[in-house]
């Protein structure tokens, strides 16, 4: 299957050439290779998951491409810009925002905090400003809580908006990370199991939240995802990964076909 | 009923984000500032204001401080006691080689010795965390009382080694020394602690104090959202130290007049610690409530023995003194690790919903 040029789904999205083009990164903790001369592409405007087993290295690659971890070997190519290592920081101020798997809020801080301080690249008023909360100190803040109050009415956080995110039970502190992620507009947006623990009902408004962030913001989406029927009705295509290794990269009903896969989860030896 | 948010619809996020969105809450600081601005030096006794009231507010100056650093930004430190030294000394400087210059401003440049000292001293917090942090701002506090002591220069080679506050006046009125009345030195104490708590709260609430907690509750993920831990730890460092430095100027200068190293130890360091956690670790009116405790305990404890015509000698005071304060800190840490602020918050909560129990 070629995305070479600007296709339409079947839904009507449009999904346009690379944005990311992760080239055989090679990743080691001392003797473990968490990680082994993986390349894949992401396409604009696509959501693109990644599965795998346990310990497959999905994280790690999260984690790689935003800088958090240096691959030993490989290159990632984002936006045109090619790099064996960048800081997170970097990351972060080129549109790439993301979830983690343990959910990494900041627990003491109100939900409207919280994503608050998803733009904080997008905040610079200087110091004698923010003394005086006044001038461009406060336009700006009043500004960015205009975007913030737009986020928390699209993922529907009216009511805990003020509640520190530690209160809160596991499936909304979820919901308020990707309204977090979502604060900094990013063009590229990582998500670690963003329905791990959670009931059906969770986990459908989380595939509603997501499809409409990729359908009304044409934000890129990787998802990382265990639950193999939400997979199959939101990714647009599927890498798959098992002890480090990719082995099969294709549309979801093209992964589901494929034998290696069907191996690596009932565990057949590979 | 008096206390209600009903009815009160916030028609944009300027006042939605205003730091007192409740009109009662409004009321209540108007109330407090004209009790402190004007009933207070009008009716108060010298003793009163000399005692209660100046220590008080330095103290709860120096807890904001501390707490800027521990409470907001989660970097504990044993050396806030140092910094106020930084702060004494550096006015006590200023001061003699500025004869003519206005104390009041003398006073407060000083907090910008102290801020440049605690920047350096915090540089360690980018590479350690927790307990070994700790150490290293222990290890500051050390080898600023060495420098106090060992640094003739910074006491005017006085043969005592104390600093002692000369007479200063601003327009006409004595500021400082023996001769300053206590009203003059407290309405002066507490114009800077109101307007340095306006800022402080200013901070807090836009982009650098988010900075802050973001860094207090989750390093990694603030750094992976953009926010520098370098910019970050540092500039609660400054600030943090700044307020110490100006508290242990004004302690100096508005409160005791005279000064050794001994106001600037380790103890000093673990009280100002003992005021946060039991007022509340990131909480401005918990570093009222902390060190409205921690100060007025003893005077209260002093004074209910002999309301009762109780003759209980200074030193047992002193032990049940000491073993109240570690038996709050014990029951704060386990309980509530928010301190009184929490369960002053909780009041209100219940006093917005009163008479329903929910
Ligand atoms: N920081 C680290 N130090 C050492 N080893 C690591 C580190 N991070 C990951 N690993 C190892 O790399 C391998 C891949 O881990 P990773 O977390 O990427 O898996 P995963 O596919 O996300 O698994 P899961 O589905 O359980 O989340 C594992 O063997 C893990 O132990
Ligand atoms: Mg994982």
């Amino acid at each position: 299957m070629s995305f070479d040029q600007t296709t339409t789904t079947a839904d009507g999205r449009t999904i346009g050439g690379p944005v990311m083009e992760v080239k055989n990164i090679t990743l080691r903790f001392g003797g473990v290779t968490a990680i082994k001369d993986i390349s894949f592409d992401i396409l604009e405007g696509e959501i693109r998951a990644i599965i795998g087993p346990n310990g497959a290295g999905k994280t790690s690659m999260l984690n790689v491409i935003n800088g958090f971890y240096h691959a030993q070997e490989g290159q990632i190519t984002f936006r045109g810009e090619t790099r064996s290592r960048m800081r997170p920081y970097h990351a972060a101020v080129s549109g790439i925002s993301r979830t983690f798997q343990n959910v990494a809020l900041f627990s003491g801080m109100s939900t409207l905090d919280n994503i608050m301080a998803g733009r904080a690249l997008k905040m610079n008023k200087g110091f004698i400003w923010q003394m005086l909360r006044y001038g461009p100190a406060m336009n700006e803040e009043i500004k960015h809580r205009r975007a913030v109050e737009e986020i928390i009415d699209f993922l529907e956080l009216e009511h805990i908006r003020h509640t520190p995110v530690g209160q809160l039970p596991y499936g909304l502190q979820k919901r308020v990370e990707l309204g977090r992620a979502l604060a900094a507009e990013p063009s590229l947006l990582l998500l670690d199991e963003p329905m791990a623990g959670m009931n059906v009902e969770e986990k459908e408004d989380m595939s509603r939240y997501i499809l409409d962030v990729n359908d009304q913001f044409g934000t890129t989406i990787t998802l990382i995802e265990h639950d193999m029927g939400v997979v199959m009705d939101i990714a647009d295509r599927v890498v798959v990964l098992d002890y480090g290794k990719k082995i099969a990269d294709g549309t979801p009903s093209e992964v589901q076909r494929n034998q290696a896969v069907i191996d690596a989860y009932l565990g057949v030896p590979s | 009923m008096l206390y209600r948010e009903s009815g009160q619809f916030k028609t944009n996020y300027k006042q939605d984000s205003a730091i007192f969105p409740i009109l009662q809450d409004r009321i209540a600081i108007m109330f407090y500032l004209a009790v402190a601005f004007i009933v207070i030096p009008i009716f108060g006794s010298n003793f009163f204001i000399d005692s209660m009231m100046i220590p008080f507010l330095i103290f709860t100056l120096a807890a904001i401080g501390l707490n800027i650093l521990t409470g907001y930004t989660g970097q504990i430190s044993l050396g806030s006691g140092a910094f106020m030294g930084v702060g004494a000394y550096s006015a006590y400087k200023l001061v003699t080689i500025f004869p003519d210059t206005n104390v009041i401003l003398l006073i407060v440049l000083s907090g910008f010795f102290a801020a440049g000292i605690g920047m350096i001293f915090g540089l360690p917090s980018l590479r350690i965390k927790g307990f070994y942090l700790v150490v290293t701002t222990l290890a500051a506090q050390f080898f600023l009382e060495w420098a106090f002591i060992r640094i003739p220069w910074l006491y005017n080679y006085n043969d005592s080694g104390a600093i002692e506050v000369p007479r200063r006046e601003v327009m006409n009125v004595i500021v400082t020394g023996p001769e300053a009345s206590s009203v003059t030195r407290y309405l002066i104490v507490l114009s800077i602690v109101v307007v340095m708590t306006w800022i402080a709260s200013n901070l807090i609430h836009g982009r650098i104090g988010r900075s802050w907690m973001m860094i207090r509750d989750m390093d990694i993920a603030a750094e992976l959202i953009g926010v520098r831990p370098l910019y970050a730890k540092i500039s609660a460092f400054a600030v943090s130290s700044f307020y110490c430095g100006v508290a242990g100027a004004m302690m100096v200068f508005l409160w005791l007049g005279a000064a050794e190293v001994e106001s600037f130890d380790s103890n000093q360091s673990f009280l100002l610690l003992f005021m946060v956690i039991i007022g509340g670790l990131g909480s401005l009116v918990g570093s009222y409530l902390g060190a409205a405790f921690i100060w007025m305990l003893p005077v209260v404890l002093r004074a209910l023995p002999k309301l009762f015509g109780l003759d209980i000698n200074t030193a047992t005071v002193e032990h049940i003194n000491f073993m109240i304060i570690g038996a709050l800190i014990v029951f704060f840490l386990i309980i509530e690790p928010n301190g009184m602020a929490r369960m002053w918050s909780m009041l209100k909560q219940k006093l917005r919903v009163w008479p329903f129990p929910y």
